[in-house]
Protein backbone atom coordinates (compact mmCIF):
# COMPACT_ATOMS: atom_id res chain seq x y z
CA UNK A 1 0.00 0.00 0.00
CA UNK A 2 2.76 2.59 1.19
CA UNK A 3 5.01 2.01 -2.21
CA UNK A 4 1.87 2.25 -3.92
CA UNK A 5 1.22 5.40 -2.00
CA UNK A 6 4.91 6.42 -2.92
CA UNK A 7 4.58 6.51 -6.41
CA UNK A 8 1.28 7.89 -7.11
CA UNK A 9 2.88 10.86 -5.00
CA UNK A 10 5.49 10.95 -7.31
CA UNK A 11 3.40 11.01 -10.19
CA UNK A 12 1.04 14.11 -8.71
CA UNK A 13 3.62 15.96 -7.79
CA UNK A 14 5.76 15.28 -10.88
CA UNK A 15 2.93 16.45 -12.65
CA UNK A 16 2.39 19.65 -10.85
CA UNK A 17 6.34 20.72 -10.77
CA UNK A 18 5.54 20.20 -14.84
CA UNK A 19 2.31 22.72 -15.20
CA UNK A 20 2.27 24.61 -11.91
CA UNK A 21 -1.33 24.94 -11.49
CA UNK A 22 -0.89 25.25 -7.87
CA UNK A 23 1.96 27.75 -8.13
CA UNK A 24 -0.02 30.03 -10.44
CA UNK A 25 -3.51 29.63 -10.06
CA UNK A 26 -3.95 28.14 -6.34
CA UNK A 27 -1.14 29.63 -4.88
CA UNK A 28 -2.37 33.43 -5.97
CA UNK A 29 -5.87 33.07 -5.42
CA UNK A 30 -5.52 32.29 -1.51
CA UNK A 31 -3.02 35.08 -1.48
CA UNK A 32 -5.74 37.56 -3.49
CA UNK A 33 -8.51 35.65 -0.72
CA UNK A 34 -6.53 37.43 2.05
CA UNK A 35 -6.22 40.83 0.39
CA UNK A 36 -10.01 40.79 -0.68
CA UNK A 37 -10.82 39.74 3.46
CA UNK A 38 -8.72 42.91 4.07
CA UNK A 39 -10.17 44.90 1.82
CA UNK A 40 -13.71 44.09 2.97
CA UNK A 41 -12.92 44.71 6.77
CA UNK A 42 -11.18 48.42 6.00
CA UNK A 43 -7.53 48.85 7.13
CA UNK A 44 -7.70 48.69 10.77
CA UNK A 45 -4.51 46.55 12.00
CA UNK A 46 -6.75 45.88 15.37
CA UNK A 47 -9.65 44.33 13.68
CA UNK A 48 -7.10 42.34 10.84
CA UNK A 49 -5.59 41.05 13.88
CA UNK A 50 -8.57 39.99 15.61
CA UNK A 51 -10.19 38.35 12.50
CA UNK A 52 -7.07 36.62 11.22
CA UNK A 53 -7.24 33.08 13.16
CA UNK A 54 -10.97 32.82 10.96
CA UNK A 55 -10.04 34.59 7.89
CA UNK A 56 -6.27 32.49 8.07
CA UNK A 57 -8.57 29.03 7.70
CA UNK A 58 -11.28 30.77 5.22
CA UNK A 59 -8.32 31.19 2.92
CA UNK A 60 -6.96 28.01 4.29
CA UNK A 61 -10.40 25.82 3.27
CA UNK A 62 -11.09 27.85 -0.05
CA UNK A 63 -7.93 27.06 -1.27
CA UNK A 64 -8.03 23.70 -0.40
CA UNK A 65 -10.89 22.71 -2.44
CA UNK A 66 -9.25 24.06 -5.47
CA UNK A 67 -6.41 22.01 -5.40
CA UNK A 68 -8.33 19.37 -4.88
CA UNK A 69 -10.05 20.10 -8.03
CA UNK A 70 -6.78 20.22 -9.27
CA UNK A 71 -5.86 16.67 -7.87
CA UNK A 72 -8.99 15.16 -9.05
CA UNK A 73 -8.46 16.13 -12.38
CA UNK A 74 -5.46 14.66 -13.13
CA UNK A 75 -7.11 11.00 -11.98
CA UNK A 76 -10.56 11.69 -14.46
CA UNK A 77 -7.92 13.08 -17.22
CA UNK A 78 -7.77 10.64 -20.22
CA UNK A 79 -7.39 6.97 -19.50
CA UNK A 80 -5.71 7.67 -16.09
CA UNK A 81 -8.52 6.13 -13.73
CA UNK A 82 -8.11 3.14 -16.45
CA UNK A 83 -4.59 3.14 -16.72
CA UNK A 84 -4.32 2.83 -12.70
CA UNK A 85 -6.86 0.29 -12.33
CA UNK A 86 -5.04 -1.98 -15.00
CA UNK A 87 -2.04 -1.44 -13.00
CA UNK A 88 -3.55 -3.37 -9.99
CA UNK A 89 -2.31 -0.72 -7.89
CA UNK A 90 -4.16 -0.79 -4.48
CA UNK A 91 -6.82 1.86 -4.01
CA UNK A 92 -5.57 2.43 -0.20
CA UNK A 93 -2.35 3.42 -1.59
CA UNK A 94 -3.74 5.45 -4.81
CA UNK A 95 -5.92 7.38 -2.39
CA UNK A 96 -2.72 8.05 0.46
CA UNK A 97 -0.33 8.58 -2.44
CA UNK A 98 -2.80 11.67 -3.59
CA UNK A 99 -3.62 12.80 -0.19
CA UNK A 100 0.45 12.73 0.22
CA UNK A 101 0.83 14.70 -2.88
CA UNK A 102 -2.19 17.08 -1.79
CA UNK A 103 -0.08 17.62 1.89
CA UNK A 104 2.92 19.03 0.29
CA UNK A 105 0.88 21.18 -1.62
CA UNK A 106 -0.83 22.51 1.00
CA UNK A 107 1.57 22.90 3.62
CA UNK A 108 2.88 25.14 1.29
CA UNK A 109 0.16 27.09 0.67
CA UNK A 110 -0.28 27.14 4.40
CA UNK A 111 3.21 29.00 4.86
CA UNK A 112 2.66 31.70 2.26
CA UNK A 113 -1.06 32.12 3.98
CA UNK A 114 0.91 32.29 7.68
CA UNK A 115 3.12 34.73 6.43
CA UNK A 116 0.83 36.87 4.78
CA UNK A 117 -1.53 37.04 7.62
CA UNK A 118 1.54 37.95 10.10
CA UNK A 119 2.88 40.73 7.48
CA UNK A 120 -0.61 42.17 6.43
CA UNK A 121 -3.02 41.58 9.68
CA UNK A 122 -0.11 42.47 12.16
CA UNK A 123 -0.80 38.97 13.90
CA UNK A 124 1.91 38.25 16.83
CA UNK A 125 2.24 34.66 17.69
CA UNK A 126 3.45 33.68 21.13
CA UNK A 127 2.74 30.04 20.69
CA UNK A 128 4.18 28.61 17.44
CA UNK A 129 4.04 25.39 18.17
CA UNK A 130 0.35 25.20 18.52
CA UNK A 131 -0.36 27.22 15.62
CA UNK A 132 2.36 24.64 13.44
CA UNK A 133 0.77 21.82 15.02
CA UNK A 134 -2.92 22.86 14.27
CA UNK A 135 -1.73 23.76 10.44
CA UNK A 136 -0.32 20.22 9.97
CA UNK A 137 -3.01 18.09 11.23
CA UNK A 138 -5.45 20.23 10.07
CA UNK A 139 -3.80 20.22 6.43
CA UNK A 140 -4.09 16.08 7.15
CA UNK A 141 -7.58 16.58 7.24
CA UNK A 142 -8.50 18.84 4.41
CA UNK A 143 -6.63 16.72 2.34
CA UNK A 144 -7.98 13.38 3.17
CA UNK A 145 -11.36 14.99 2.91
CA UNK A 146 -11.15 16.73 -0.20
CA UNK A 147 -9.32 13.66 -1.98
CA UNK A 148 -12.67 11.42 -0.56
CA UNK A 149 -14.98 13.95 -1.59
CA UNK A 150 -13.64 14.43 -4.90
CA UNK A 151 -13.70 11.34 -5.62
CA UNK A 152 -17.38 11.05 -4.44
CA UNK A 153 -18.03 13.96 -6.86
CA UNK A 154 -17.47 12.10 -9.69
CA UNK A 155 -17.27 13.13 -13.15
CA UNK A 156 -15.05 16.24 -14.07
CA UNK A 157 -17.83 18.64 -15.62
CA UNK A 158 -19.71 18.34 -12.29
CA UNK A 159 -17.34 18.63 -9.94
CA UNK A 160 -15.83 22.06 -10.23
CA UNK A 161 -19.57 23.22 -8.51
CA UNK A 162 -20.30 20.39 -6.71
CA UNK A 163 -17.02 19.69 -4.39
CA UNK A 164 -17.54 22.71 -2.52
CA UNK A 165 -21.23 21.72 -1.74
CA UNK A 166 -20.45 18.36 -0.40
CA UNK A 167 -16.94 19.54 1.01
CA UNK A 168 -17.14 22.27 3.00
CA UNK A 169 -20.21 21.69 5.25
CA UNK A 170 -17.95 18.76 6.38
CA UNK A 171 -15.01 20.55 6.94
CA UNK A 172 -16.56 23.02 9.34
CA UNK A 173 -14.64 20.77 12.28
CA UNK A 174 -11.52 21.73 10.86
CA UNK A 175 -12.43 26.02 10.29
CA UNK A 176 -13.74 25.92 14.26
CA UNK A 177 -11.25 24.04 15.45
CA UNK A 178 -7.92 25.78 13.40
CA UNK A 179 -9.58 28.84 14.42
CA UNK A 180 -9.68 27.88 18.12
CA UNK A 181 -5.94 26.74 18.01
CA UNK A 182 -4.84 29.86 16.18
CA UNK A 183 -6.64 32.38 18.70
CA UNK A 184 -4.89 30.17 21.77
CA UNK A 185 -1.83 30.49 19.75
CA UNK A 186 -1.76 34.08 19.55
CA UNK A 187 -3.08 35.15 23.15
CA UNK A 188 -1.98 31.77 25.28
CA UNK A 189 -3.76 33.00 28.21
CA UNK A 190 -6.94 32.77 26.31
CA UNK A 191 -6.62 28.85 26.57
CA UNK A 192 -4.67 25.83 25.87
CA UNK A 193 -5.03 24.62 22.20
CA UNK A 194 -4.60 21.33 23.19
CA UNK A 195 -8.34 20.24 23.45
CA UNK A 196 -8.56 22.31 19.69
CA UNK A 197 -5.76 20.23 18.22
CA UNK A 198 -7.22 16.69 19.68
CA UNK A 199 -10.19 17.48 17.29
CA UNK A 200 -7.92 18.10 14.43
CA UNK A 201 -6.08 14.85 15.30
CA UNK A 202 -9.91 12.94 15.33
CA UNK A 203 -10.43 14.49 11.99
CA UNK A 204 -7.84 13.51 10.49
CA UNK A 205 -7.83 10.04 12.00
CA UNK A 206 -11.32 9.24 11.03
CA UNK A 207 -11.33 10.75 7.59
CA UNK A 208 -7.98 9.06 6.93
CA UNK A 209 -9.76 5.29 7.69
CA UNK A 210 -12.74 6.28 5.30
CA UNK A 211 -11.02 6.89 2.63
CA UNK A 212 -8.56 3.65 3.33
CA UNK A 213 -11.79 2.27 3.38
CA UNK A 214 -14.22 3.61 0.77
CA UNK A 215 -11.82 5.37 -1.94
CA UNK A 216 -12.20 1.56 -3.76
CA UNK A 217 -15.77 1.06 -3.84
CA UNK A 218 -15.77 4.91 -4.83
CA UNK A 219 -13.39 4.57 -8.07
CA UNK A 220 -14.98 1.12 -8.98
CA UNK A 221 -17.08 3.17 -12.01
CA UNK B 1 -49.71 0.43 -3.77
CA UNK B 2 -52.37 2.79 -4.57
CA UNK B 3 -54.80 2.03 -2.05
CA UNK B 4 -52.17 1.99 0.66
CA UNK B 5 -51.06 5.56 -0.68
CA UNK B 6 -54.90 6.97 -0.55
CA UNK B 7 -55.39 5.75 2.86
CA UNK B 8 -51.83 7.31 4.13
CA UNK B 9 -53.13 10.47 2.49
CA UNK B 10 -56.31 11.09 3.69
CA UNK B 11 -55.43 9.80 7.23
CA UNK B 12 -52.32 12.20 7.02
CA UNK B 13 -54.96 15.12 5.91
CA UNK B 14 -57.10 14.50 9.12
CA UNK B 15 -54.58 13.87 11.76
CA UNK B 16 -52.41 17.48 10.68
CA UNK B 17 -55.98 19.24 10.51
CA UNK B 18 -57.41 17.65 13.63
CA UNK B 19 -53.41 19.07 15.02
CA UNK B 20 -53.85 22.37 13.94
CA UNK B 21 -57.70 22.59 15.89
CA UNK B 22 -56.57 21.24 18.63
CA UNK B 23 -53.08 23.28 18.80
CA UNK B 24 -54.61 26.23 18.14
CA UNK B 25 -58.37 26.61 19.74
CA UNK B 26 -58.37 23.71 22.31
CA UNK B 27 -55.02 23.87 24.01
CA UNK B 28 -54.68 26.17 26.54
CA UNK B 29 -52.13 29.16 26.64
CA UNK B 30 -49.13 28.59 28.18
CA UNK B 31 -48.40 30.18 31.46
CA UNK B 32 -44.66 31.55 30.47
CA UNK B 33 -44.93 31.45 26.98
CA UNK B 34 -48.37 32.94 26.42
CA UNK B 35 -49.74 31.75 22.35
CA UNK B 36 -45.94 31.16 21.44
CA UNK B 37 -46.66 27.70 23.05
CA UNK B 38 -48.45 26.85 19.91
CA UNK B 39 -45.75 26.23 17.56
CA UNK B 40 -44.61 23.36 19.96
CA UNK B 41 -47.26 21.71 18.14
CA UNK B 42 -45.94 21.97 15.30
CA UNK B 43 -41.52 22.55 15.82
CA UNK B 44 -40.68 19.77 17.41
CA UNK B 45 -42.92 16.77 15.44
CA UNK B 46 -40.91 18.74 12.49
CA UNK B 47 -37.45 17.82 13.93
CA UNK B 48 -38.71 14.04 14.59
CA UNK B 49 -39.64 13.63 11.34
CA UNK B 50 -36.44 15.39 9.93
CA UNK B 51 -33.60 14.28 11.92
CA UNK B 52 -34.66 10.54 13.32
CA UNK B 53 -37.29 8.87 10.45
CA UNK B 54 -36.13 11.07 7.40
CA UNK B 55 -32.04 10.57 7.57
CA UNK B 56 -32.19 7.52 9.85
CA UNK B 57 -34.15 6.04 7.42
CA UNK B 58 -31.95 7.44 4.58
CA UNK B 59 -28.76 6.01 6.97
CA UNK B 60 -30.46 2.91 7.30
CA UNK B 61 -31.18 2.26 3.82
CA UNK B 62 -28.09 3.18 2.59
CA UNK B 63 -26.08 0.72 4.87
CA UNK B 64 -28.52 -1.86 3.04
CA UNK B 65 -27.46 -0.93 -0.47
CA UNK B 66 -24.05 -1.32 0.41
CA UNK B 67 -24.83 -4.54 1.95
CA UNK B 68 -24.17 -6.75 -0.50
CA UNK B 69 -26.65 -9.55 0.86
CA UNK B 70 -29.29 -6.59 0.74
CA UNK B 71 -28.89 -4.86 -2.31
CA UNK B 72 -31.65 -3.65 -4.24
CA UNK B 73 -32.17 -0.16 -6.36
CA UNK B 74 -35.32 0.11 -4.13
CA UNK B 75 -33.41 0.82 -0.86
CA UNK B 76 -31.17 3.70 -3.39
CA UNK B 77 -35.00 5.01 -4.22
CA UNK B 78 -36.45 4.88 -1.10
CA UNK B 79 -32.98 6.73 0.91
CA UNK B 80 -32.92 9.50 -2.05
CA UNK B 81 -37.18 9.70 -1.40
CA UNK B 82 -36.59 9.84 2.32
CA UNK B 83 -34.09 12.71 2.19
CA UNK B 84 -36.10 14.85 -0.51
CA UNK B 85 -38.92 15.14 2.33
CA UNK B 86 -36.43 15.21 5.30
CA UNK B 87 -34.49 18.38 3.62
CA UNK B 88 -38.22 20.07 3.13
CA UNK B 89 -39.05 18.36 6.81
CA UNK B 90 -35.51 20.63 8.39
CA UNK B 91 -36.07 23.51 6.35
CA UNK B 92 -39.38 23.74 8.18
CA UNK B 93 -37.97 23.04 11.51
CA UNK B 94 -35.47 25.93 10.85
CA UNK B 95 -38.15 28.41 9.90
CA UNK B 96 -40.95 27.10 12.53
CA UNK B 97 -37.38 27.37 15.42
CA UNK B 98 -36.82 31.05 14.13
CA UNK B 99 -40.34 32.25 14.37
CA UNK B 100 -40.38 30.94 18.20
CA UNK B 101 -36.76 32.56 18.55
CA UNK B 102 -38.03 35.97 17.27
CA UNK B 103 -40.10 36.75 20.67
CA UNK B 104 -38.50 34.45 22.75
CA UNK B 105 -34.79 35.59 22.25
CA UNK B 106 -35.08 38.53 20.68
CA UNK B 107 -33.26 37.02 17.11
CA UNK B 108 -34.38 35.39 14.06
CA UNK B 109 -30.92 33.24 14.69
CA UNK B 110 -28.10 32.69 17.13
CA UNK B 111 -25.14 30.79 16.80
CA UNK B 112 -26.44 28.16 19.29
CA UNK B 113 -25.01 24.55 18.95
CA UNK B 114 -28.22 22.84 18.19
CA UNK B 115 -29.35 25.49 15.75
CA UNK B 116 -25.83 25.43 14.17
CA UNK B 117 -25.69 21.65 14.29
CA UNK B 118 -29.36 21.54 12.25
CA UNK B 119 -28.68 23.99 9.85
CA UNK B 120 -25.37 21.83 8.88
CA UNK B 121 -26.97 18.78 8.75
CA UNK B 122 -29.68 20.34 6.08
CA UNK B 123 -26.61 21.58 3.86
CA UNK B 124 -25.19 18.25 4.28
CA UNK B 125 -28.58 16.65 2.91
CA UNK B 126 -28.65 19.60 0.25
CA UNK B 127 -25.25 17.98 -0.91
CA UNK B 128 -26.58 14.63 -0.96
CA UNK B 129 -29.32 15.63 -3.34
CA UNK B 130 -26.79 17.91 -6.13
CA UNK B 131 -24.93 14.65 -6.31
CA UNK B 132 -27.58 12.41 -6.70
CA UNK B 133 -28.27 15.08 -10.13
CA UNK B 134 -24.89 14.23 -11.36
CA UNK B 135 -25.33 12.19 -14.64
CA UNK B 136 -23.76 9.02 -13.78
CA UNK B 137 -24.66 4.80 -14.16
CA UNK B 138 -27.31 4.23 -11.88
CA UNK B 139 -25.23 1.50 -9.61
CA UNK B 140 -22.43 4.07 -9.36
CA UNK B 141 -24.77 7.06 -8.20
CA UNK B 142 -25.93 4.72 -5.96
CA UNK B 143 -23.35 4.01 -4.37
CA UNK B 144 -22.01 6.97 -4.68
CA UNK B 145 -24.93 8.54 -2.85
CA UNK B 146 -25.20 5.98 -0.21
CA UNK B 147 -21.88 6.62 1.00
CA UNK B 148 -22.85 10.57 1.08
CA UNK B 149 -26.07 9.84 3.29
CA UNK B 150 -23.91 7.65 5.78
CA UNK B 151 -21.77 10.77 6.34
CA UNK B 152 -24.35 13.29 6.17
CA UNK B 153 -25.87 11.29 9.02
CA UNK B 154 -23.21 11.48 11.24
CA UNK B 155 -24.28 15.15 12.04
CA UNK B 156 -27.82 13.20 13.63
CA UNK B 157 -26.38 12.16 16.94
CA UNK B 158 -23.93 15.52 16.98
CA UNK B 159 -27.29 17.29 16.92
CA UNK B 160 -29.40 15.21 19.00
CA UNK B 161 -26.76 15.47 22.44
CA UNK B 162 -25.56 19.07 21.17
CA UNK B 163 -28.21 20.28 23.76
CA UNK B 164 -26.25 17.72 26.47
CA UNK B 165 -22.33 18.61 24.89
CA UNK B 166 -22.71 22.32 24.72
CA UNK B 167 -24.42 25.35 26.64
CA UNK B 168 -26.92 26.39 24.74
CA UNK B 169 -29.83 28.58 24.11
CA UNK B 170 -32.09 26.11 22.92
CA UNK B 171 -33.95 24.63 25.61
CA UNK B 172 -32.96 20.30 26.26
CA UNK B 173 -34.98 17.22 25.33
CA UNK B 174 -38.53 17.49 26.68
CA UNK B 175 -39.94 14.57 25.55
CA UNK B 176 -36.63 12.38 24.34
CA UNK B 177 -34.50 13.64 27.78
CA UNK B 178 -32.29 11.18 28.78
CA UNK B 179 -34.35 9.84 31.49
CA UNK B 180 -37.38 9.84 29.60
CA UNK B 181 -39.59 11.83 31.91
CA UNK B 182 -41.21 14.01 29.55
CA UNK B 183 -42.25 17.38 31.39
CA UNK B 184 -45.39 18.30 29.53
CA UNK B 185 -49.20 17.01 30.73
CA UNK B 186 -52.59 17.24 30.13
CA UNK B 187 -54.23 18.48 26.63
CA UNK B 188 -51.14 20.20 25.75
CA UNK B 189 -49.02 16.29 26.18
CA UNK B 190 -51.94 14.60 24.19
CA UNK B 191 -51.58 17.14 21.30
CA UNK B 192 -47.82 17.30 21.47
CA UNK B 193 -48.39 13.17 20.90
CA UNK B 194 -51.13 13.88 17.94
CA UNK B 195 -48.80 16.30 16.71
CA UNK B 196 -45.90 13.29 15.83
CA UNK B 197 -48.62 10.86 14.49
CA UNK B 198 -49.76 13.17 12.33
CA UNK B 199 -46.61 14.19 10.84
CA UNK B 200 -45.22 10.92 11.02
CA UNK B 201 -47.83 9.46 9.01
CA UNK B 202 -47.56 12.48 6.61
CA UNK B 203 -43.88 11.79 6.19
CA UNK B 204 -45.07 7.89 5.35
CA UNK B 205 -47.61 9.00 2.23
CA UNK B 206 -44.92 11.71 0.75
CA UNK B 207 -41.92 8.94 1.07
CA UNK B 208 -44.17 6.10 -0.36
CA UNK B 209 -45.71 8.89 -3.09
CA UNK B 210 -41.57 10.01 -3.82
CA UNK B 211 -41.04 6.35 -4.20
CA UNK B 212 -43.66 5.62 -6.35
CA UNK B 213 -42.68 8.67 -9.13
CA UNK B 214 -39.43 7.83 -8.80
CA UNK B 215 -40.30 3.97 -9.88
CA UNK B 216 -42.50 5.12 -12.47
CA UNK B 217 -39.79 7.63 -13.97
CA UNK B 218 -37.04 4.67 -14.33
CA UNK B 219 -39.36 2.38 -15.55
CA UNK B 220 -40.87 5.22 -18.43
CA UNK B 221 -37.25 5.40 -19.24
CA UNK B 222 -36.72 2.01 -19.68
CA UNK B 223 -39.99 2.25 -22.38
CA UNK B 224 -38.71 5.34 -23.48
CA UNK B 225 -35.21 3.23 -24.81
CA UNK B 226 -37.20 0.37 -25.62
CA UNK B 227 -39.17 2.15 -28.01
CA UNK B 228 -35.87 4.70 -29.48
CA UNK B 229 -33.99 1.26 -30.49
CA UNK B 230 -37.43 -0.35 -31.95
CA UNK B 231 -37.90 2.66 -33.82
CA UNK B 232 -33.87 2.44 -35.31
CA UNK B 233 -34.41 -0.92 -36.06
CA UNK B 234 -37.20 -0.20 -37.88
CA UNK B 235 -35.55 2.12 -39.58
CA UNK B 236 -33.04 -0.04 -40.37
CA UNK B 237 -34.89 -2.96 -41.94
CA UNK B 238 -36.76 -0.72 -43.85
CA UNK B 239 -33.60 0.88 -45.81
Amino acid sequence: MWRDAVLIAGRDLRIEARSRVALWQVLPFAVLTLLLFAFALGPRPGLLAQSAPGLFWLAVLFSSVLAAQRSMAIEGSGATRDSVRLLGLDPAGVFLGKVLALLAEMVALEAVLLGGVVLLFHVTVTSWGVLIGACLLAAVGLCTANVLYGSLAGEARMRATLLPVLVLPVVAPVLIAGSKAFSASVAPGSGSGARWLGILVVFAVVYSAMGVALYGPLEES
Amino acid sequence: MRRTLTILGVASVALVALDVILGLWVTPPDADQGELVRLVYLHPALAWVALYLAFGMAALCAVLYLWPRTRSMRFDRLSASAVEVGVVFIGLTLITGSIWGRPTWGVWWTWDARLTSTALLGVLFLGYLALRRVPADPEVRARRCAIAAIFAAVDVPIVHFSVVWWQTLHQGATVLNPNLTPTIHGLMAWTLLLSFIAFTTLFAWMVLMRFQIEELRESGEDVELTRALEARRAEGVAS
